[in-house]
């Protein structure tokens, strides 16, 4: 089977994000591959457990090839990197990925349920749709037998178990399984692994269906009254009379 | 012309699409609701008291929900009515169907927002990025776009002086190729989570499914809902219908009581915005409470029942 990996590079989520003049400055911050696309490159590699056939496409900057090199390390044969710093929308990266996965002709293709950086749940069901294909999103638990799909997801009210044939797009999430590190020899291999480049022209995708306004970092002021609870009866009597002379909310 | 995606129940529409409607009222005054699926008929009734015109279709190709039969239905029926606007709920299945509906119209897609505004030819919207450390405002200008709106975030809308109109649509949808082989709903007695005006929250610092019972005891009292981090649902301790945060539920009340909880950047995505953060933990250091107003340093097993009591008092 062939499966693609689409990835990202995405501050670390523990990292703290800065804006500089209405906008979001990366500069210094710890940035890695997304963790919610680490699930897909885990489950690929699960699948296809010697990596033959498994391939990570990224669209981004120059800075993604850390998590292309992150990805390869952890076991993908080779990458497809269509570098690009603009400000994509998400019906363009769509467009343009759906070309790559006409030209690779994969089985399966996995995409993180929602990035790091946009927040956006978006991409996957994206590119079904530019496919025409089926999706899973939210996927927690995955069997495939042939080119029946058996899956569990996460929908609003609970989760669903579905029953689906191949070609599909799966977004992926916390909980489908335990992402590998890579080893040091891996890390050393991937090194010589193949990323192939490509630019936005080669597709021949216009963007701009969205414009960045500004982003803006909003640390709400807390108050960080904190007591100390050594006696347990007095210290709650306090934070109830707190919450209610002077939070007013219960 | 603006087209909402009603959500309801077969019964009732649900409290997002009030949400969405006054959203719309604000952008443009001509408003059509689209109801879809089994019960949509039951609804239109309701649906006509808020907007001019309800569009029904009772497809059975629309049982059970599939994004992709979905997004076909919804193409059709935006470029019959020359929407310029379709809003979807933020939910999951509407943050999967909008998406596919901005491929096929080759619309811009502005996604989960908080805050829509009209501009010439187009809106511009405010969302929250970088797990929620970053509120983003983002424009669009098509002759359609597609966005999704955050629910919680928008007032419900009131009725309209007069009813609109009802009509039933027919549309040629291709038949779902996806099997649902099972469901399991998730349903709790207490107030729901994303409507709660308080909400108590246990982490893994809880210890074991049984002495939930504290957070249970405390929330009862106060008529909060329950929450729980995703260590709490993973280790099976509760319904992962409880979980908050960026693969759970995204909650605004009050006042968010937490116990057990570090403050993983994961977890605070879903409920960062809480007017009051209150924790309660052992460790001085855990990274709550550097986003908290109000917290104890202490162990849960002796703070919980003494906020219960000390809440009982208060309510007597
Ligand atoms: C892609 C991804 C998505 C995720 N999505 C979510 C999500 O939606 N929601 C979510 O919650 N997490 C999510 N996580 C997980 C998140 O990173 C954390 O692992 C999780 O939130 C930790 O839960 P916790 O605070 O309950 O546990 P811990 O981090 O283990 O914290 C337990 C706390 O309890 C305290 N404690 C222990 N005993 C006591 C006691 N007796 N009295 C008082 N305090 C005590 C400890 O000091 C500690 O601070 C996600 C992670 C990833 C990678
Ligand atoms: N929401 C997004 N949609 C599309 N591309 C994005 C998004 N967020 C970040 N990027 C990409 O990340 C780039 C930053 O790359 P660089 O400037 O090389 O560090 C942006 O300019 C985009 O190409």
């Amino acid at each position: 089977m062939k499966i693609l990996c689409l990835i990202r590079q995405v501050p670390d989520a523990e990292a703290r994000v800065k804006a500089k003049n209405g906008l979001v400055d990366l500069e210094g911050a710890t940035l890695a591959l997304d963790g919610m696309d680490e699930y897909g490159v885990e489950q690929a590699l699960r699948i296809n457990t010697d990596g033959a056939n498994t391939v990570a496409v990224a669209l981004g900057g120059a800075r993604f090839e850390d998590a292309i090199r992150r990805a390869l390390a952890m076991g993908l044969e080779r990458a497809i990197h269509v570098e690009s710093s603009e400000h994509l929308d998400v019906v363009t990266q769509a467009k343009i990925l759906a070309k790559i996965v006409q030209e690779e002709q994969p089985d399966l293709v996995f995409c993180g349920g929602q990035h790091a950086d946009s927040d956006s749940q978006a991409l996957g069901a994206a590119l079904a749709e530019a496919l025409n294909w089926n999706q899973i999103t939210w996927t927690t638990a995955l069997e495939i037998e042939n080119s029946s799909v058996k899956a569990t997801h996460d929908v609003d009210d609970g989760k669903e178990q579905l029953e689906l044939e191949l070609p599909l797009v799966i977004t992926t999430q916390q909980g489908l399984n335990e992402p590998r590190y890579p080893t040091l020899p891996n890390i050393m291999k991937a090194k010589k692994k193949e990323i192939r480049k490509a630019s936005l022209a080669d597709y021949g995708v216009a963007g701009g269906k969205v414009r960045v306004v500004k982003q803006e970092i909003q640390d709400k002021q807390r108050l960080n009254k904190l007591i100390d609870g050594k006696d347990p009866t007095a210290a709650a009597e306090e934070l109830i009379k707190l919450l209610h002379v002077e939070a007013k909310v219960i | 012309m603006i087209l909402i995606l009603a959500e309801h129940d077969g019964k009732k529409l649900k409290k997002t699409s009030l949400e969405m409607i006054s959203a719309a009222r604000g952008l443009n005054p001509e408003i059509t609701v689209a109801l879809l699926g089994a019960g949509a008929g039951k609804v239109a009734e309701e649906a006509a008291k808020y907007v001019g015109q309800v569009l029904v279709v009772e497809d059975p190709k629309l049982e059970p929900y599939d994004a992709r039969v979905y997004s076909q239905a919804l193409q059709q029926i935006a470029e019959q009515a020359e929407a310029s606007l379709v809003l979807i709920a933020g939910t999951r299945a509407g943050r999967e169907l909008a998406p596919r509906l901005a491929v096929r119209l080759d619309a811009p897609y502005l996604e989960d927002a908080v805050k829509l505004e009209g501009i010439q030819d187009g809106l511009r919207i405010s969302h929250y990025a970088f797990l929620a450390r970053v509120t983003e405002t983002l424009e669009a200008t098509a002759s359609v776009i597609i966005a999704t709106v955050k629910p919680n975030t928008q007032p419900a809308a009131a009725p309209n002086a007069q009813d609109g109109d009802i009509f039933e649509v027919e549309l040629e949808l291709t038949a779902s190729s996806v099997r649902v082989l099972g469901r399991t709903q998730e349903k709790t007695a207490r107030v729901a989570l994303t409507e709660a005006s308080l909400v108590v929250t246990g982490g893994r610092g809880m210890g074991s499914m049984e002495n939930f019972k504290l957070i249970e005891d405390l929330a009862d009292v106060l008529g909060a809902g329950v929450g729980a981090t995703r260590a709490a649902v993973d280790a099976g301790w509760r319904p992962y219908a409880e979980q908050v945060g960026q693969t759970g539920k995204t909650v605004q009340p009050n006042a968010y009581i937490c116990a057990g909880v570090s403050g993983a950047v994961q977890h605070l995505s879903g409920m960062g915005k809480s007017k009051y953060i209150v924790a309660i933990n052992k460790d001085a250091e855990a990274p709550i409470f550097k986003v908290a107003d109000y917290g104890i340093v202490g162990d849960l097993n002796l703070i919980l029942p003494a906020l219960t009591a000390a809440a009982k008092r208060l309510k007597d």
